[in-house]
């Protein structure tokens, strides 16, 4: 079941990635994404609360992800202690990637649980203006670049470790699997981040640029002033 | 006189090894922890083993730590050599700093020094995880008859699984079994696949389920693969653990 919510949540991560990004695209591309979660090419209108359900979906699924990881801390002194002198002794990458997911995890209980209750509670806050006004004006920024750091490298871990745990593993290709993998997750990871990063910094440019007429929503095609023509 | 050719040749400098030894001695209510530093010449292709056995003959008696093969395959000599398990005879000093750090296998309980009592340990998971051939009806079966045949390809996978010379490294590496004291390890999952396999055991899934189905058995593994990686024997320790996890949590839905 951690597994599994694990994954689902990796999922829904590795796709936010993708629409958040759209804003690489520009604003119009992006105005069409918030829309589609908005249910507007569907109902002709705008409902954000079906991006605050969804929101409150993965809010429930980081909740019993993180419940049932819970039960693999060391929750007793001696585990503890026992478990952090392995550490320091044996220096193994797979134990130390999964010490790094425990700390990843603990940060994303606090980080990810903040993101999804800002957009539970302003689901019609997203858009091209609305979102970079909350990065740059409502120093958002400094959330979503930890959020971004923390969520990437837990998931990439995640990943690796579930394909070890449950994947098709063969006396024959095991070795091979295991580095593929592991070459892949650091791929991954570095993809996202670079792609995050990217896209978090076109924001805080949007922001800044936008930062005296805070509040106002984008209209496609007004302001040609300030987005440089587009 | 000339030195002949052969005195000219330089000899490779020998090194002097630092061996630092934790010690103590759990049955001297005086004796507490510390770790104890040896230095000794060393010679080519030395093992730990014989290391230990010169510091033993030439400079303290009272060195304690286990062998009896000294070629890996009693398990005996598994020990913590800076900070990794390993087994002793089967470690060149060449491969390892000038100053090399020894502890005896956490996890299990101390002897005295280097010397552990795995036994102790594999006795309890082997009655706890029943491994050993489980067959019904057994007075039935006619123990003058030739023995059933078994194809060569299912003898050498048993074979494979069996090479396990319980020597507790996979214990001593896995994190999971360091904190969890009741986790039944890779040495304790190996065996169940090995007589899930073995047709002779009529046990099935749900026998095998009840005994590692659980937190201490499969589904407390994290994966953190230690065992995988510091198994002397180089056993497919991932894959069976991966095969048994896939077949368990079948069994359990």
């Amino acid at each position: 079941m951690q597994g599994l919510s694990g994954l689902l949540l990796v999922l829904f991560v590795w796709a936010h990635m993708f629409f958040e990004s759209s804003i690489l695209l520009g604003k119009d591309a992006m105005l069409w994404v918030t829309h589609m979660f908005e249910g507007v090419h569907v109902f002709g209108e705008p409902y954000p609360q079906l991006v605050s359900a969804a929101a409150l979906v993965v809010f429930l699924l980081l909740a019993l992800h993180a419940g049932l990881a819970l039960r693999r801390l060391p929750a007793r002194a001696r585990e503890y202690r026992a478990i952090h002198t392995h550490l320091r002794s044996i220096h193994h990458a797979d134990t130390t990637v999964w010490y790094v997911q425990v700390v990843t995890g603990f940060a994303l209980f606090f980080l990810a649980s903040a993101h999804l209750i800002q957009v539970m509670l302003q689901p019609d806050a997203i858009g091209p203006y609305a979102s970079s006004d909350r990065i740059w004006s409502g120093r958002f920024w400094i959330l979503y670049a930890l959020l971004l750091i923390t969520v990437h490298v837990h998931a990439g871990a995640g990943f690796y470790r579930l394909v070890m745990k449950w994947g098709p593993l063969t006396a024959a290709n095991a070795a091979a699997l295991r580095r593929r993998t592991r070459t892949l997750a650091i791929f991954i990871v570095g993809f996202f981040l670079l792609l995050g990063g990217a896209s978090l910094a076109t924001y805080m440019k949007i922001g800044y640029e936008h930062r005296a007429l805070v509040g106002e929503r984008y209209v496609p095609g007004s302001h040609a002033d300030l987005n440089g023509g587009e | 006189m000339k030195p002949t050719p052969m005195q000219t040749i330089p000899l490779k400098q020998s090194r002097t090894l630092r061996i630092e030894i934790l010690r103590h001695n759990p049955a001297d209510p005086d004796s507490h922890p510390h770790l104890q530093v040896f230095e000794i010449e060393e010679a080519e292709t030395m093992t730990l083993f014989i290391a230990l056995t010169e510091i033993r003959q030439t400079q303290d008696a009272s060195l304690q730590f286990d062998f009896v093969c000294r070629a890996g395959i009693c398990g005996s000599c598994g020990m913590l050599i800076n900070g990794r398990p390993g087994l002793a005879c089967r470690t060149l000093t060449r491969e390892l700093p000038d100053t090399i750090r020894l502890a005896p296998l956490p996890g299990f309980e101390l002897i005295g020094d280097l010397s552990v009592n795995t036994g102790k340990w594999m006795r309890g998971m082997s009655e706890r995880l029943e491994t050993w051939v489980h067959r019904e009806n057994i007075e039935a079966i006619d123990i003058d008859a030739v023995e059933q045949r078994m194809a060569p390809e299912l003898a050498e996978q048993l074979y494979e699984l069996e090479r396990c010379i319980e020597c507790g490294c996979c214990i001593a590496a896995c994190g999971t079994a360091q904190m969890h004291e009741d986790f039944v390890g890779a040495a304790g999952l190996n065996q169940i696949a090995r007589f899930r396999l073995d047709p002779r055991d009529t046990r099935s899934d749900a026998d095998y389920y009840e005994l590692v189905g659980d937190e201490s058995g499969v589904f407390g593994c994290m994966t953190l693969l230690g065992c995988e990686d510091y198994c002397p024997k180089n056993l497919p320790l991932a894959v069976q653990l991966a095969f048994l996890r896939r077949k368990m949590a079948r069994q359990g839905l």
